[in-house]
């Protein structure tokens, strides 16, 4: 069984790493644009996903332990391999750099009267190209942990942070580590992923729910060792022979 | 292409590129990995350190063939 503590870290630092983005795209719109028009695109944006979490948990919450955790483990490992392999390559690329870009607030303000749906589409486009990911990381992590309700809390908690963050401290968002927290992340999700896959086959792990720590450990220090091959690598360096 | 025929293609192209991404050998290994899994399983044979050696391995491969594409 998953602790909720799991739970809880991994879909709050997946959600963190989207809304860095989302947060981004809706600070840079709503300071062009106007903020009235840029919020309501949001909120519609957030009723999509809400709508995406509560009809897939819904789906999902009927399929038996074992199916659900093969299906949820193969999908969460395809998923997070792909995050793993992009946060290596960025990490060993940029580092601890953020995603850096113009400061939305160097462009004037639009002041056109009524509804602006141009704000409007690309902040709700915005959230929920962005907020895809999430919502399908909360909803696989949390229905394979038998804990969609601590998965949605721990979304939800990070676009609340990220979100507060992005307003109050628009240069600072940026400057988040968004390669690193996708690197964390697509381990986080390959190491569950592994778990899960296997479990449902009905195939035990030796310790149990030990492997668990073990599979983390192997694979931060897979990401460790391809960082440095890597950066060796664009380096032109080779390992003495 | 027309409706609703070209919403089909163009869901399954987003699916697709939502679930498998840029790499699709990665999730094609996984697929194996676990039908290999299972076979081994069902013949009694210890299974559980398959996957997490493909992911390993298979990150390696994948991480070495992008950077020759970016040379």
């Amino acid at each position: 069984m998953t602790g909720v503590v799991a739970v809880l870290i991994t879909t709050f630092l997946a959600s963190a790493v989207e809304a860095i983005e989302m947060v981004t795209i809706v600070v840079g719109v709503g300071a062009t644009r106007g903020w009235r028009s840029t919020l309501i695109g949001a909120a519609s944006g957030f009723g999509v996903l809400a709508m995406v979490v509560v009809v897939l948990g819904a789906a999902l919450s009927q399929v038996p332990i074992g199916p659900l955790r093969l299906i949820v483990g193969a999908l969460l490992l395809t998923f997070g391999l792909q995050w793993f392999r992009k946060g290596i390559m960025r990490v060993a690329a940029r580092g601890l750099a953020g995603i850096g870009g113009q400061d939305p607030h160097e462009t004037a303000e639009w002041t056109g009267p009524g509804m602006d749906w141009t704000a409007w589409f690309l902040s709700f486009k915005g959230v929920v190209l962005e907020g895809l990911e999430v919502a399908f990381i909360v909803v696989t992590f949390g229905a394979g942990s038998n804990q969609l309700g601590a998965a949605v809390v721990g979304g939800v908690g990070a676009l609340v942070i990220i979100g507060a963050i992005g307003f109050s401290l628009h240069q600072t968002v940026r400057r988040i580590p968004r390669s690193l927290l996708q690197l964390i992340v697509g381990v986080l999700l390959s190491t569950f992923g592994s778990f899960w896959a296997i479990e449902g086959l009905g195939i035990e792990w030796p310790g149990g729910d030990a492997a668990i720590p073990g599979l983390l450990v192997l694979y931060a220090a897979t990401a460790l060792t391809y960082i440095t091959l890597e950066r060796n690598r664009a380096l032109g360096l080779r390992p003495a022979a | 292409m027309r409706p609703p025929l070209s919403w089909i293609v163009a869901i399954a192209r987003f699916l697709y590129e939502f679930i498998v991404g840029d790499d699709w050998t990665m999730a094609a290994s996984v697929a194996i990995g676990l039908v290999l899994s299972a076979l081994l399983n069902a013949n009694h044979i210890a299974a559980w350190w398959l996957i997490p050696v493909i992911v390993v391995l298979m990150l390696g491969i994948s991480l070495r063939r992008a950077s020759g594409r970016q040379r």
